[in-house]
């Protein structure tokens, strides 16, 4: 029944309580536009989450070495253990189906480059070709480092673009430049960034054997890093990780006599349970801010039920003048029913539309490192709108059924 | 017209029940102008609930233009109401945010009749009760016996077979009074069927036929000769 006639009566109807109207329209707008805001920021923190991931390749098993804790076959704990290339090779051989890229890690704070005049103290690696896709970071010019550079023991480096600007105050000029690293000469052989920003940017990855070479301390590899091949879900992906991490470290605790129990001597973690964590308190703080802010909303609407509540006893004898003319019950039904989910749909659109302004100014003005970009998509604002009407129909629907049994001979009764 | 027979009705009063119309046989026929008199409490109010389809007896039947009115749902009654009934009441009973034309209209809106039509026939009948001038005023900037005729010309618009009236002189001074009594003789005279509850037997004595009610029954029942109402304004 959606005729202009019904339109007529309820425009009249809202014209004569102006006040009550507009009190029960901000029940609902601020409902909406709490829930749209909540939902905003839900948002923009699983931007600013999916961000902090851009580090590194999300998949990223990591592989350490400390000393031992126990003590195991007449040894004593407190040993130090020092993971080898043989170590490597062995993971390389053995897993290597399911490992998509792979590195050693030989790092050493306080790299002392000096170019010239200029100089700084940077994070100093030895690593292997496949660190670049690793550390998610590209190139800005040049090359990475290669196998050839590994076998060789080139004396070559690939520095972070922050480096660059240090030294050379244009990056775009490093490429082919010598630089003292530690009183050893190399040669600049590209430039890299890293989406992970400044820090990241300050490193001096050389060839793995060169590093260990310099450090005098061959056959060592410092800690591993590897990505593995990725499975159909999220899950299997997981647990493959889990899985390899759990048989290797079994494998390098046999090879260096470590005893099986012992957590500290060998260490690993993968960035994939970090992930996943990372997701499952994302889903956590969506299901919260949907909750927040459809309680909000239930209350903005009871508000509303309970206000047509009102009007319908306040109109008691309106109605049953009405179903003394005529009216039928559904008539009845249709009038409040039609007036409540005006009203919510109403007020609910004009609380959608500024909360979306509000996202839209105040959000691109946010420069916070866990709230990125805080938005709501259109399908979400559909689902709500859905709701909002079906909310309208639900806070009407009862006092319209008590309008309807509104008896005529009651109402008119004289007071 | 309007047939009764052998009516019972009785209220509930927590464990008390409370007989009030013990067996009324009543017939009006059409063209009729009826007062309906007693004191308060003699089911004179009753008696026209259910004949306005807004109650119902228990026991005996009722049939009103020929169709027996009985156990009807809420749509159906309403319906009837619509096609058979128009009311005049004591207090106005109009409807406050609504001007005078759209308080006429309103049973026409209730019978799906177009926004047109609803207006030409809501003014045609508006003209009648002589308050054409008045059609976009709201009750509140109308006096008493305009409300009361407003309410006369709604009873109307939906061109019922049968005017129930409960004292639609109640609340108004004699002149007044005489002038709505004129109004409804008019119509009558024009071959509405019309009922009109009433204590006051000045009003009583102008229409065609008293009816005296006590203690739920009838207790007379005598056709007049009406005092013309205008005489006496």
């Amino acid at each position: 029944m959606f005729n202009i006639e019904r339109w007529q009566e309820i425009f009249e109807a809202i014209g004569k309580n102006k006040l009550r109207t507009a009190l029960t329209c901000i029940s609902v707008m601020s409902g909406i536009f709490i829930l749209i805001i909540l939902l905003g920021i839900g948002e923009g923190m699983k931007n600013g989450i999916k961000k902090q991931f851009e580090n590194d390749a999300a998949s990223i098993v990591n592989v350490w070495s400390k000393s031992t804790s126990i003590e195991y076959k007449g040894l004593n704990p407190n040993r130090n253990i020092s993971l080898t290339t043989d170590d490597y090779e062995f993971a390389k051989k053995r897993y290597g189906d399911h490992i998509e890229t792979k590195s050693g890690f030989y790092r050493k704070w306080g790299g002392f480059a000096t170019y010239k005049k200029e100089s700084g103290s940077y994070t100093f690696i030895g690593v292997m070709p496949d660190m670049l896709s690793l550390e998610n970071a590209k190139l800005n010019s040049g090359r990475f480092i290669s196998e050839r550079d590994l076998e060789k023991g080139a004396k070559v480096v690939c520095v972070g673009i922050r480096v660059a600007k240090d030294l050379f105050g244009d990056y775009t000029i490093a490429e082919g430049k010598f630089i003292d690293i530690n009183k050893v000469q190399f040669k600049i052989i590209g430039v890299y960034s890293d989406a992970g920003g400044e820090r990241e940017d300050a490193n001096l990855f050389i060839p793995h054997n060169t590093m260990t070479k310099v450090y005098n301390d061959p056959g060592k590899i410092g800690s591993m890093k590897f990505t593995l091949t990725p499975e159909s879900t999220f899950e299997a992906t997981t647990q493959k990780a889990n899985k390899f991490l759990k048989q290797y470290t079994s494998y390098l605790k046999k090879n260096h006599n470590i005893h099986p129990d012992d957590l500290k001597a060998v260490q690993t973690h993968s960035s994939l349970e970090g992930a996943r964590k990372y997701i499952m308190i994302n889903v956590i703080i969506s299901l919260f801010f949907w909750g927040i802010g459809i309680l909000t909303l239930i209350a903005g609407i009871v508000g509303v039920s309970n206000i047509m509540l009102i009007i319908v006893k306040e109109r008691t004898k309106e109605i049953g003048i009405r179903k003394a003319l005529g009216a039928t019950p559904k008539s009845i039904v249709g009038m409040i029913l039609h007036e409540a989910i005006f009203i919510t749909t109403l007020s609910g659109f004009i609380g959608l539309f500024l909360s979306l302004i509000l996202l839209e100014v105040i959000g691109k003005q946010i420069k916070n490192e866990y709230i990125l970009n805080p938005s709501v998509d259109f399908n979400i604002a559909v689902i709500i709108v859905l709701l909002l009407i079906i909310a309208g129909a639900l806070a009407g629907y009862i006092p319209a059924r008590h309008a309807s049994r509104i008896k005529p001979i009651i109402a008119l009764r004289d007071e | 017209m309007i047939e009764i027979k052998n009516l019972h009705k009785s209220y509930q009063m927590g464990s008390n029940s409370l007989h009030v119309l013990k067996g009324i046989d009543f017939k009006v026929k059409e063209g009729e102008l009826v007062s309906i008199m007693g004191s308060s409490g003699s089911g004179k109010s009753t008696l026209l609930n259910i004949l306005g389809i807004l109650d119902e007896g228990e026991e005996g039947t009722y049939h009103l233009d020929g169709t027996l009115i009985k156990n009807l749902n809420e749509t159906i009654a309403a319906q009837y109401r619509n096609k058979f009934l128009g009311f005049i009441f004591q207090s106005f009973n109009l409807i406050n945010y609504k001007s005078a034309l759209d308080n006429v209209s309103l049973p026409l809106y209730y019978q799906g009749v177009n926004r047109k039509e609803r207006v030409e026939r809501s003014m045609h009948y508006l003209e009648k009760v002589g308050l054409a001038d008045w059609s976009g005023h709201l009750p509140s900037e109308l006096s008493g016996g305009q409300k009361q005729r407003v309410a006369i010309a709604r009873a109307l618009a939906a061109d019922p077979k049968v005017l129930l009236a409960d004292e639609p002189t109640g609340a108004l001074d004699t002149k007044t009074s005489y002038e709505v009594m004129d109004l409804i003789q008019q119509i009558n005279e024009e071959g509405k069927t019309i009922l009109i509850v009433t204590h006051e037997p000045d009003i009583a004595k102008m229409t065609k036929r008293i009816v005296d009610l006590k203690d739920g029954l009838i207790i007379n029942d005598t056709k007049i000769e009406p005092i013309k109402a205008k005489a006496n304004v």
